[in-house]
């Protein structure tokens, strides 16, 4: 049977219909009811047959969540975290191959362009449908070198010594309140194991999309880098558009190990009803390497800070972050590098842009710790305004607790100029469209970083957010 | 019926100062203009406001392309219709490569009717053509892959803006101080620029200190703007005098206006 489309969100019929806004009806096997307590905990934890260890993780994460108060600082949150759905298993089995997936939601992953991408030159496809991957495919060759990817679920029960190790080491439970609340109702992300020495040398990908009103969407994501092992991740995000609040709230951990090499690649376009609040960090050990790429479009408060701890001599940390904050959109996006031993590396290159009265604040932390002397760290932020309506602030955190080192930060906040635009449009471009290069040419340091497809999409995800803009 | 550019009795203000008092002047298609005058003059002025810059306030007069009125047109609408402007000073666009510019441009101007969003020219067909513009103009391939204006030495500037010229190939085309920044060789191979791209065919106006970007694209006309107004028009050979004489007897002749360009280039000068 065909499956329905429904339009949200076009009340007049006159709007551009919006790629990602469209919403497929599916047929959910199992959803908990609404709400958070310790039996919905038990719950999750028993369908998913888990050992008990993870139950008391789960259970112990739970307590910790209601004690922490909410966080006093970045954006506003206004969410009844009982007034949400926890865990909803959309089919009843993990498919193998494309032909195994249910056809409505083959539908939605149709809409969104996945099997072209898979056509390429993608080394594994993890799609995740609500809570679940439903769909994952691994080129036989990586397998062989001994390279997992699964979901999380699935290494839970199939690698538990590994899994185990690293789970909740980097982003303890105790680390802030949404942490703990991905700790107690987590279901699906990604499972990543890169051996000694095998370098990938394409991006492995995951596609996330949150599909069902008033569902929070809690993934937990581990990768592993063993020593000079080097790994592409690259992760994007859409989501349909719905009238009440939803939840993101997302945890990933990555440890690099001695000369290895991580890059861990994010797009997101949330629909303006989502909180995105997600906890990223990474451990890089000597001489390793890990950098995030990490770009924020939509959503109506993202809070996200992705972190490089560099923790033995040598590690180095690159973060690269775009924002776009458009109306009723607050992007708190930044990052952190904590430089906790002797010549590290660390870099921050942050762009944002906000528009018709979209707030974009970068909120970041230098950190260097005593002892991590010769270390390097540079911060540079860039803000975009495109009108009066909109708003930009800049919030850098600068502790330094080591005397030789080296230290930098720079700033700028700038409107397109009169003169840009009309130096664009004497050459035949319409005012929209000079403002949208512009934009773009802005980015550009952080998109030509981007797999070419990526780069392309993100390029018309801006272009989408420009249409129209200009009066 | 051959194409004109004609500017009727314009007088324009900027911020409620006025600068051009009555410029009156046509150019017809295959024909090139040099304009002359003292700094503050109003010559570049002119060259914004023929292409639209919102910063400059039409007070009176007209601009016709082809007997239309474009005084209401956007800069892009005037681009469409083939009006070009070579910038004296030209903005940098950072992150924007020279050739991404450069293709939405050519497809813009070469199909007016083009909406945001819409295709642009073929890729293959663009950078070929693009690839023997910048041979002809003895360009580095490399430069195509710089973002607009970014980090340009005064020269490349000017020959980018050339390179634009060369691509749009506008039906008329200003060149304000196109050789200004450039030393004697880089202006003769400007000057050979202009005219190897086909600047004859366009209707030019020139405007310029000197005579040498004036070498291979004679004007039939030279024309002195002083205190905003067109005081005197010869032919090549007016150009040649005030290179080598300078403005005094035009002054001398014209005190009015020499006194009211004074004021221009003086704006603490002026009072309420």
């Amino acid at each position: 049977m065909a499956a329905t489309d429904v339009i949200v969100n076009d009340e007049t019929g006159v709007g551009e219909i919006n790629k990602y806004d469209f919403r497929t009806e599916t047929h959910s096997v199992f959803k908990a009811r609404k709400g958070l307590d310790e039996d919905i905990v038990r719950q999750i934890s028993a369908l998913k047959n888990e050992p008990k260890w993870m139950l008391d993780f789960r259970l112990h994460a739970l307590k910790v969540f209601f004690s922490k108060p909410m966080p006093k600082w970045g954006g506003e949150i206004n969410l009844d975290f009982q007034d949400i759905y926890y865990y909803i298993k959309p089919t009843e089995q993990q498919g193998r191959t494309w032909d195994d997936v249910p056809s409505e939601i083959k539908d939605t992953f149709e809409k969104l362009g996945i099997p072209e991408a898979e056509r390429k030159y993608l080394a594994g496809v993890k799609a995740q449908f609500e809570s679940e991957v439903i769909y994952g495919s691994l080129k036989e060759d990586l397998a062989e070198k001994g390279v997992i990817f699964t979901d999380t679920d699935t290494a839970v029960r199939e690698y538990p010594e590994l899994l185990r190790e690293h789970f909740g080491k980097i982003i303890p439970t105790e680390d802030n309140k949404f942490a703990a609340l991905n700790s107690a109702v987590w279901s699906g992300g990604s499972f990543i194991y890169v051996p000694k020495g095998v370098k990938i040398d394409f991006p492995l990908q995951a596609y996330f999309r949150i599909n069902e009103e008033n569902m929070g969407q809690f993934e937990r994501t581990l990768i592993i880098v063993d020593e000079g092992a080097q790994v592409h991740y690259v992760e994007g995000c859409t989501a349909p558009m719905y009238t009440s609040e939803s939840l993101h709230s997302a945890v990933v951990e990555v440890i690099v190990k001695r000369n290895g090499r991580c890059r861990y690649t994010t797009i997101q376009n949330w629909a303006n009803n989502i909180y995105n609040l997600v906890t990223k960090r990474a451990y890089a050990y000597g001489d390793a390497v890990m950098e995030w790429v990490d770009g924020n479009l939509g959503s109506q408060l993202t809070m996200k800070y992705p972190a490089v701890h560099m923790m033995e001599p040598g590690a180095r940390g690159e973060i690269l972050s775009i924002a776009f904050a458009n109306k009723g959109q607050h992007q708190d996006a930044g990052a952190k590098l904590v430089h906790q031993a002797p010549n590290t590396t660390g870099q921050i290159i942050s762009k944002s842009i906000s528009k018709n009265g979209g707030r974009a604040s970068y909120r970041g932390l230098a950190r260097v710790d005593k002892g991590a002397v010769g270390s390097k760290c540079s911060v540079v932020c860039d803000a975009l305004i495109l009108d009066d309506a909109s708003r930009s602030d800049t919030y850098p955190y600068i502790e330094v607790l080591e005397q030789d080192v080296s230290i930098g930060h720079e700033a700028s906040v700038s409107r397109i100029g009169e003169e840009q635009l009309f130096y664009l449009t004497s050459r035949g471009m319409s005012e929209a469209e000079a403002s949208t290069m512009i934009v773009n040419g802005f980015i550009e340091p952080l998109v030509k970083e981007l797999p070419m497809e990526y780069a392309v999409e993100l390029n018309r995800l801006i272009q989408l957010q420009m249409e129209g803009s200009v009066g | 019926m051959s194409e004109t550019l004609e500017i009727i009795d314009l007088f324009v203000e900027v911020e409620g100062k006025p600068i051009l008092r009555g410029v009156t002047l046509t150019i017809r298609r295959g024909e090139t203009h040099a304009l002359m005058g003292p700094n503050g003059s109003g010559k570049s002025t002119l060259g914004l406001v023929l292409m639209g810059h919102p910063k400059y306030t039409v007070t009176s007069g007209d601009i016709l392309l082809n007997g239309q009125s474009i005084l209401e047109a956007s800069p892009d609408e005037r681009a469409r219709a083939g009006l070009f402007l070579a910038f004296q000073r030209p903005v940098a666009i950072p992150g924007v490569k020279m050739a991404d510019f450069l293709r939405h441009a050519a497809t813009n101007v070469r199909n007016p009717e083009r909406k945001e969003g819409e295709d642009l020219m073929p890729m293959k067909e663009f950078r070929q053509e693009l690839r023997a513009k910048m041979a002809q103009l003895k360009m580095d391939p490399d430069f195509a892959r710089r973002y607009v204006n970014d980090g340009f030495s005064g020269g490349e500037m000017k020959r980018a803006e050339i390179l634009q010229l060369a691509m749009l190939q506008p039906k008329f085309a200003i060149l304000d101080e196109t050789d200004s920044g450039l030393d004697a060789d880089a202006v003769r191979l400007a000057s050979q620029s202009i005219a190897e791209i086909g600047g004859a065919k366009m209707g030019l106006l020139i405007i310029t200190h000197h005579d040498k970007l004036l070498e291979h694209n004679p004007p039939q006309y030279t024309h002195v703007i002083m205190g905003g107004r067109i005081v005197e028009t010869g032919g090549r050979e007016l150009a040649d005098e005030l290179h080598r004489n300078g403005y005094q007897r035009i002054r001398d002749e014209h005190p009015e206006a020499a006194a009211m360009n004074d004021t221009n280039t003086k704006p603490e000068a002026v009072t309420a």
